[in-house]
């Protein structure tokens, strides 16, 4: 037989050793060939007398098993609305069910854990009678699942809580996070640690040495460590907390977690055999819904594909960043200084004066040794990260760079001069990009000799913290320069989207519309924390007047004013525009001056403006949540709409991506295209349209929906 | 409709829940015998006329389980004849249990029988009994659970109630309380607890601290600031999106007391009570339980009075003796402001504030303090209600005779 996924060995002592390295796969994950072969392995293991227990371990070295294959399970959901409960329930436990097999076949068996093991990979390791993990912290164990919306589904809701206990297992399950080796040595969850090339040893060793074919909770005295059941009094109080905690952070818009909480909460109640059933159940229940579906397309699929530049001109040689000049040491400069630098490129920070300049290096050395006092580097790679950042207010210290980034004041004429200054001393044709939020990239590429290598690379704050870059075509950018650039982002490690130039590109202009619609509600009489709630509530990151403030008021104004000006008599005047320009007029700035929709006290939370009442009385009738949630959600979405009809983004999977990564659209969503899609077009815009008329053209439905609407067609094929 | 009469009430005194209370050494099914006792030694009746002896008790867990009140009865004399039934809502139990057993007298299916309550919150402590409510993730999700105190920090915070009205109020009952014991007004309804050798124990109320003032008050720190940190705040919040923040008003002093006691009522047709010459001291006139919200959980009382008036054809100012249950200031005040009343108007004798909440018994008890004072007053109607944990509530109409 030909082992696709997993290789089957017998040594002279009689123990087998299953090696996995899947077939056309980048990393370890299971797949159906993973699973029909561990099956025929563990008959094998069990039929076979000369055969005394077994080893599994990878044949990789980037990962022992990085889970299931999510393109599997996202193409089986594809016909999900063909299959019964039953038939999704019975797919679902199969994994659960060859796991149980694996424990209870009667033999010992050990695990060689030598990589990266997640969801699938560490249940099957929680399956195993003896866990054996290489002793190397970059070694990540964890149970993930939860950050896709779904719950892990072959045993990890009830072994890991019986070797852990449950109240210390309940983070792991709930947030997904990791622990290294020795975490998981003191966490209970791996026996012992040795050195990598040593562990398919002692575990062998430890089959020979009589270990026992029977998991603690098959033996009948079996107590789960720190109390069991919901009359101890540890665990009651568990089940009182957790839950309350984990709809803080969720908001309830994550079904998972309450499906994790249940699956802990009853399975322990109930012996294994049940309790995986259980934990079935549940798993079987996410699947069935739209958040996991829409989760695993948007955060795992689409955005690995963004990752891995699905959008790079594929005829264009790998063009990788050595030395990069950072024009203007600003917030944003030293932002993108620090995490090039991190990524071993070199970089230049050019600023008017040289104490300008050096405070873009100061903001790298302040985030190194936050991570020097935490442990999260070492002295040398902090002094490396730090000796490849070189300030300089001279020009000519340029030379030799093979990527330029503008960062400086939002200022076309400011902006034009740098641009000269730098063309005059770095190399002919060098790729220029400009992180501007706002100036059309077309428009400031006239500045540079070569408009095609002219791109915009536009970060989030702070940049060290926020995954996306948005690449900006001008409508003479070419192919280098966008190769360049998304090999850069590739670099840096963060995920690009390529947008093509608009206003405000595609993130700006349709995250402004968001702090937008709550400033139009405002005006309306509606009380500003049923406004501010809702957002958070919908999931969005952060609440419509906290996000206003962050950004800065002064900063909207200006904008609304230039949008104004631009658009001429296309311009549409919203009442939030008033409340704008009362609260600018009011010298309420926003965070920066401690006084905008918020005061923010010295010494204290802060707290809705009460000022905001003088201003727009709070109407004693209110709307629904529900009416203002949507109000919210879907003034967000007709824009990206808006932004696909006009070409500014090309690709659901882009607007998708952007909107959740660039501006903290609600990640349960899987991006506003895929919350379209889900609500349904039709029913969509049947719902626009009475917003529409409650609440005048804000709402107005682009043709290409209601087209969408009369073919019955949706933005993704699932 | 048969009518169902009151011929009898006796309640224990409420001693403090604590190991150092003084009733800490009586067993819960002592405590409620001696009550049950009481009632068939003031009264002569053929025991074995009674038709069912319906108790509430909420911790229905360790001794206080397996329907204690059957256990009570017998242990009363009652003889082997006479059943009993154990009832829990929650807080409201004690009521319930009257009402339960006097809509059997109603239908026509009994013609003498007992409602009394139990809870020794010393010995059996809240909470022991578990519930999918308050820990099975399904349900805590679906119906928003938040600790009571949390419940009662959200109605101070959405019906504008601050600390300082929270506190005077407080006082204000602790004032009542002590009045009232003074000038003698619950003296005929008060059974002193005695040990199994005939000491007494306790024969008032201890939990009592009539020397509050506001400003000592003022000292405590709100209870619930922490919890409501770690997530039920946000819990709570999510069902009532216009609150920015939650305003953590209650505290010890301005919260019902935890305390030990029981107590029962002897209800009747009028024609058992022809056959014994016992004397009727009111008419149940109408009881209603209701349901709301079980994340803001203790709202419910307004709901269950007007339902209450409703069945009766009364308004609220038929009404001339209100019992509203101090289980958080907030609650009352709530009630108050929702009924358009003063607070000079509910609770003259005093709460649960002053004198403690023993949860299965404390609706029996607030029944008997009424009709005391509808009978020190020479006054018609008396309304009782009690929020009740799950968002639930339960009023009683009595009419003196």
């Amino acid at each position: 037989m030909t082992n696709k996924a997993i290789k089957f060995d017998l040594d002279k002592n009689g123990i087998a050793l299953l090696t996995i390295d899947v077939d056309g796969q980048s990393m370890n994950v299971i797949n159906k060939e993973f699973m029909s072969e561990l099956d025929s392995h563990i008959d094998t293991i069990i039929a076979n007398d000369r055969i005394k227990g077994a080893v599994i371990t990878s044949g990789r070295d980037n990962a022992f098993l990085a889970g299931a294959d999510l393109n599997m399970v996202l193409g089986d959901l594809a016909n999900k609305d063909n299959a019964t409960p039953e038939e999704i329930f019975e797919s679902s436990f199969s994994l659960n069910k060859l796991f149980r097999k694996l424990e209870t076949c009667g033999k010992p068996i050990a695990v060689a854990i030598n990589g990266l093991t997640l969801g699938g990979g560490l249940e099957l390791s929680l399956a195993c009678h003896y866990r054996i993990a290489a002793d190397n912290d970059k070694i990540k164990l964890g149970l993930p699942e939860v950050q896709i919306g779904l719950i892990p589904g072959a045993g990890g809701t009830q072994r890991l809580p019986r070797l852990m206990g449950i109240q210390l297992a309940l983070p792991y399950l709930l947030q997904g996070k990791n622990m290294t080796s020795k975490q998981a040595l003191s966490n209970n969850v791996v026996h012992e640690i040795a050195p990598a090339d040593e562990i398919v040893e002692k575990a062998k060793k430890w089959i020979l040495d009589g270990g026992k074919a029977e998991q603690p909770w098959d033996q009948k005295r079996f107590k789960i460590p720190g109390g069991q059941g919901v009359y101890d009094p540890n665990i009651v109080q568990t089940f009182m907390g957790a839950p309350a905690m984990t709809q803080k952070e969720t908001k309830n818009n994550y079904p998972a977690t309450v499906a994790i909480l249940s699956a802990v909460f009853e399975g322990h109640q109930l012996p294994m055999d049940q309790a995986i059933d259980v934990e079935s159940r549940y798993f079987t229940q996410q699947l069935m819904g739209d958040i996991a579906p829409n989760m695993i397309r948007t955060l795992f699929v689409n955005k690995n594909k963004a990752d891995k530049l699905i959008r790079r001109p594929k005829d264009q040689p790998e063009a990788k960043t050595k030395k990069l000049g950072m024009l203007g040491a600003g917030l944003m400069g030293a932002g993108i200084a620090y995490v090039s630098a991190r990524a071993g490129i070199e970089v230049v920070p050019l600023d008017r004066e040289m104490e300008y300049a050096e405070k873009g290096k100061d903001y790298s050395k302040g985030l190194v040794e936050k991570d020097l006092s935490r442990k999260k580097i070492t002295q040398e790679k902090a002094d490396q990260l730090l000796s490849l950042i070189k300030p300089t207010t001279d020009y000519a210290d340029l030379e030799g760079c093979d990527l330029i980034i503008e960062a400086v004041l939002e200022n076309p004429k400011v902006k034009a001069d740098v641009t000269k200054k730098a063309e005059a001393v770095i190399p002919d044709g060098c790729i220029y990009g400009s992180n501007t939020s706002t100036l059309p990239i077309t428009m400031l590429a006239k500045s540079y000799s070569h408009e095609d290598k002219f791109i915009g690379i536009h970060f989030f704050s702070p940049v060290d913290k926020m995954p996306l870059v948005e690449i900006i075509l001008g409508k003479n950018t070419g192919d280098e320069a966008l190769a360049k650039a998304l090999d850069y982002v590739r670099q840096i490690r963060k995920t690009p989207i390529v947008v093509n130039d608009s206003r405000g590109f595609y993130t700006s202009r349709c995250f402004m519309t968001y702090p937008l619609e709550a400033s139009n509600m405002l005006a309306e009489g509606i009380s500003p924390a049923l406004i501010e709630n809702s957002g958070v509530y919908a999931g969005m990151a952060v609440g419509p007047f906290a996000v206003n403030d962050e950004v800065g008021i002064d900063l909207s104004h200006h904008i609304g004013e230039a949008t104004k000006a631009a658009l001429g008599d296309k311009y549409q005047k919203e009442a939030s525009h008033e409340v704008i320009e009362t609260l600018f007029n009011l010298g309420r700035k926003g965070k920066k001056n401690r006084k905008g929709f918020y005061e923010y006290p010295e010494d204290g939370k802060k707290f809705l403006w009460p000022g905001l009442a003088d201003h727009y009385p709070v109407s004693a009738e209110q709307p629904s949540q529900e009416e203002v949630t949507k109000r919210l959600l879907y003034r967000q979405a007709l824009e990206v709409v808006r932004c696909m009809d006009e070409n500014v983004v090309t690709a659901a999977e882009d607007a998708d991506i952007g909107a959740i990564f660039g501006w903290g659209f609600a990640p349960w969503t899987g991006g506003p295209i895929s919350m379209i899609d889900t609500i349904g077009i039709s029913k969509f815009v049947n719902e626009c349209d009475e917003l529409c008329d409650k609440y005048g053209p804000a709402f107005n439905v682009p043709d290409s929906l209601r087209k969408m609407q009369r073919n019955g067609t949706s933005f993704y094929p699932l | 409709m048969t009518d169902a009469l009151i011929y009898d009430h006796v309640r224990s005194p409420r001693g403090r829940g604590k190991p150092d209370g003084s009733l800490h050494t009586i067993t819960p099914i002592n405590l409620l015998s001696q009550v049950l006792t009481a009632v068939r030694e003031q009264n002569d009746f053929n025991v074995a006329d009674i038709d069912d002896v319906v108790t509430g008790c909420v911790t229905a867990v360790g001794e206080q389980g397996g329907n204690i009140g059957r256990f009570a009865a017998i242990m009363a004399g009652y003889t082997d004849d006479v059943p009993g039934l154990h009832v829990n809502r929650f807080c409201a139990s004690g009521l319930v249990a009257a009402n339960y057993a006097a809509a059997r007298i109603m239908a026509g299916q009994a013609d003498m029988m007992i409602g009394c309550g139990v809870e020794s919150m010393s010995r059996v402590q809240m909470g022991f009994d578990g519930g999918a409510w308050l820990f099975d993730p399904q349900v805590t999700n679906k119906i928003g659970t938040v600790l009571q105190g949390i419940s009662a920090d959200m109605i101070a915070t959405k019906y504008g109630f601050s600390r300082e009205d929270c506190d005077e109020y407080s006082v204000l009952s602790q004032k009542r309380a002590k009045a009232a014991w003074d000038a003698g007004y619950f003296k005929g309804s008060i059974l002193p607890i005695k040990d199994s050798i005939g000491r007494v124990m306790l024969d008032h109320d201890e939990h009592m601290r009539p020397d509050t003032t506001t400003a000592d008050l003022a000292a405590l720190k709100s209870s619930f600031n922490d919890m409501g940190e770690l997530g039920f705040d946000s819990v709570i919040m999510q069902k009532y999106p216009e609150i920015e923040n939650v305003n953590h008003v209650h505290h010890a002093g301005n919260s019902s007391g935890i305390v030990d006691g029981a107590s029962a009522v002897l209800l009747g047709t009028k024609e058992a009570g022809k056959k014994y010459s016992l004397k009727a001291r009111a008419r149940i006139v109408s009881f209603a339980d209701i349901g709301t919200d079980p994340s803001i959980m203790l709202t419910g009382p307004g709901k269950a009075a007007k339902k209450a008036l409703e069945r009766a054809g009364l308004t609220k100012n038929d009404i001339d003796v209100w019992e509203v249950n101090e289980a958080f200031a907030s609650v009352v005040l709530r009630f108050c402001q929702e009924m358009e009343l003063g607070t000079d108007q509910v609770n003259v004798n005093g709460g649960a504030i002053a004198m403690g909440h023993p949860l299965g018994a404390t609706g029996n008890m607030l029944l008997g303090t009424a009709l005391d004072e509808l009978e020190r007053t020479n006054k018609k109607y008396a309304l009782i209600t009690l929020c009740v944990a799950g968002g639930m509530a339960t009023a009683t109409i009595i009419e003196r005779i």
